[in-house]
């Protein structure tokens, strides 16, 4: 059963083409990686995705609905959540606020202007909880600007899994991050994508073929592949292209 | 409900200044100057909305408030003339409704995007209304502006708000209920995410909110209550001209928010404050309060970028431990020779001005032509200057000191942050 669909995608920017026809489904409840060497157009395939760009021709589905035209906020609100390669969160709002904030739209309360969030006991526990999950529970009260890098991090995950999306979309999420600290992200991550489908994009090789069960890489804009971890490892054309580059220069 | 109780003790400390003050200070300044600032904390608390919290930063906030302001003389006018029929304690609704309504209208474009864009339409907006108001005679009556007459109307509770003090009362209440509710609008959805707005909009979008809808609601709300301050100045001064709704005025709104704090919810309540007292005081003293207004704004923006409501809150983490006594006498070591160096700039700034050429002060004469005046002067203020500067370092230890956080303390870092965010 299909969540997302892309048909012959593709991204100009100017002359340059930066995604080239791509086809991409990716299953429900699967866990995709998207690699590929840089400058591929993975975040840009991520950002069409969530409706940050306009696609310049092709198709984008989810859950059977054409997205490409919508902006973020509606495709948001149809169940697809991501997060980002640059920590994008609120900085001045605290760590408390900041998961309240990503839960106010999945739990109706929209843009009300008459109900005070004091009061609103169970959308409250609901975000302590969420903090609990990513363990930043004890830090609720400091601003999330102040915050180390991988807590702010973690707050990142914790943003985009919030409204209980069901396609969840992880672009690059332990970059930056020491072996240990990452380690500990990708725990985090199967916890809190379990049941879900998890669309990512990560570098390290190690939590790609740990993580997923099925990988695209990406090369020049164009999809080279699309198989399981096993038969991406023997294909000689991501080997050529990509993993063998890696090995290269490792 | 034990939150509820937890939070009113500043509201009904509030109360209690609002209507006791007058018991105080009764002459007929101090309640012209209360009146004027009842007006000014509901217009810098309005324009909070914008900038502080919704980090719109708008240089034309004045065509709402003068717009309800217009609206409320012609509605005065109105019962005047017996086209309506009502107490005129609701002239600020009609303010606010005004304001709303232009609000909307502006809005609906203007707060497509924030930052450059929503300035450089503010401005334009703001220019083309205080243009228009001169043109369009008939209802905003030229230069001579329009003028009502708060005495007509059914009296309430037999109050016809003939005198001052009974206009006091009246915006005392509007103040208080104005002031709540935009403190409540903070603690909303839309109030919360006009600050998740204010900080990163791209997110905003991706966690399912229009951040232009939300800018357009914190727009449209600050419409309103701006609206309710033109009303409450059209029932204060029974007139409004096109002065209240050109730049100056928007300009004055945006200096009292940002020299009062515009992180703090009662940052603008305490620029309005500081504000309005150098309007209404300083001017009797001196032609140049507008020159020194500049100066505490610029040394505002260089020294206290969180206003002087972050200033004060900067002493939380030392009161919490119990250490702000220890900050006393640092404070007076620097305190003196700053002061000193204040005033001698403050003299020289009087003396190059004064028309006469000399200065009579109690105990001093000082001339302007007068060389060894002059050098005097340089010198000693060179000194104090000096002094100044050698003082502050014991001023930062001592601040390091008192801030320095011991183990149970690092709850009340967590609860400043608490309170910044708001």
């Amino acid at each position: 059963m299909t969540i997302l669909a892309l048909q012959n995608v593709c991204k100009n920017f100017g002359e340059t083409k930066i995604i080239r026809n791509v086809d991409l489904d990716i299953v429900e409840g699967e866990k995709h990686a998207i690699i590929g060497p840089n400058g591929a157009g993975k975040s840009t395939l991520f950002h069409l995705i969530s409706g940050r760009y306009p696609v310049s021709s092709g198709a984008i589905r989810f859950k059977d609905q054409e997205i490409h035209n919508k902006p973020p906020y509606e495709i948001n609100r149809l169940g697809l959540a991501r997060s980002f390669q640059v920590t994008n969160i609120f900085p001045r709002l605290n760590v408390f606020e900041n998961m309240r904030c990503a839960l106010l739209w999945s739990r109706g309360y929209g843009y009300s202007f008459w109900q005070l969030l004091g009061r609103q006991t169970d959308l409250n526990d609901e975000a302590m909880q969420m903090l609990e999950q990513i363990g930043l529970s004890d830090r609720a009260r400091i601003p999330a600007g102040e915050l180390a890098y991988a807590q702010q991090r973690a707050l990142e995950l914790g943003i985009a899994v919030a409204s209980g999306a069901e396609l969840i979309m992880l672009d690059e999420p332990v970059a930056g991050m020491s072996h240990s600290e990452a380690e500990n992200a990708v725990e985090l991550i199967r916890r809190i994508t379990e049941g879900k489908t998890l669309v990512m994009v990560e570098h390290d090789m190690n939590i790609v073929f740990d993580v997923a069960d099925r990988i695209t890489v990406l090369v020049y804009g164009e999809v080279i592949a699309t198989d399981t971890p096993e038969n991406i490892r023997g294909n000689p054309k991501v080997q050529e292209a990509y993993l063998g580059e890696v090995a290269e220069s490792a | 409900m034990r939150a509820l109780l937890k939070k009113s003790p500043p509201w009904i400390g509030y109360l209690l200044v609002l209507m006791i003050l007058p018991q105080f200070f009764d002459s007929i300044l101090a309640i012209s100057i209360f009146n004027q600032m009842a007006i000014a904390i509901v217009f810098a608390l309005s324009y909070n909305m914008l900038l502080g919290q919704g980090g719109m930063l708008s240089f034309g906030h004045a065509v709402y408030f003068g717009l309800g302001g217009f609206l409320a003389v012609h509605a005065l006018i109105m019962i005047e003339f017996e086209t309506l029929y009502f107490s005129i304690v609701y002239i600020p609704l009609v303010g606010g409704f005004f304001g709303l309504l232009a609000a909307l209208f502006i809005g609906s474009f203007s707060t497509r995007k924030a930052g450059t864009v929503f300035a450089m339409i503010s401005l334009g907006v703001g220019e083309l209304i205080a243009a228009s108001s001169l043109i369009f005679v008939s209802f905003f009556g030229g230069e001579a502006g329009v003028s009502g007459d708060r005495t007509y109307g059914p009296p309430l509770f037999g109050i016809e708000f003939f005198q001052d003090i009974e206009i006091y009362y009246l915006a005392a209440a509007w103040v208080f209920i104005a002031t709540l509710f935009m403190y409540l609008f903070t603690q909303t959805p839309a109030g919360r995410m006009a600050n998740a707005v204010r900080d990163n909009p791209e997110r905003a979008e991706f966690i399912g909110y229009s951040a232009r809808w939300v800018r357009f609601i914190s727009f449209s709300a600050a419409g309103f209550f701006a609206g309710v301050a033109g009303g409450l100045f059209a029932l204060n001064y029974e007139f409004i001209t096109e002065e209240n709704l050109n730049a100056v005025t928007s300009g004055r709104v945006l200096l009292m928010a940002y020299i009062g704090g515009l992180g703090y919810f009662i940052g603008p309540i305490v620029g309005a404050i500081v504000l309005t007292l150098m309007n209404s005081l300083l001017s009797n003293y001196t032609e140049l309060w507008m020159l020194y207004l500049g100066i505490l704004f610029v040394l505002t923006v260089m020294f206290l970028p969180r206003g002087f409501a972050g200033f004060i809150m900067m002493h939380q983490t030392a009161w919490v431990q119990g250490k702000l006594k220890n900050l006393a006498l640092p404070y007076l070591i620097t305190g003196i020779p700053a002061t000193v160096f204040s005033i001698l700039s403050v003299t020289m700034i009087e003396l190059s001005h004064v028309e006469e050429g000399v200065i009579h002060w109690p105990g001093v004469t000082l001339t302007q032509d007068s060389t060894v005046t002059w050098i005097f002067l340089l010198l000693a203020t060179a000194a104090a200057f000096y002094a100044t500067r050698r003082t502050l370092p014991q001023l930062r230890a001592a601040w390091d000191e008192a801030n320095h956080l011991n183990e149970p303390a690092q709850e009340s870092a967590q609860e400043s942050g608490e309170a910044r965010q708001s």
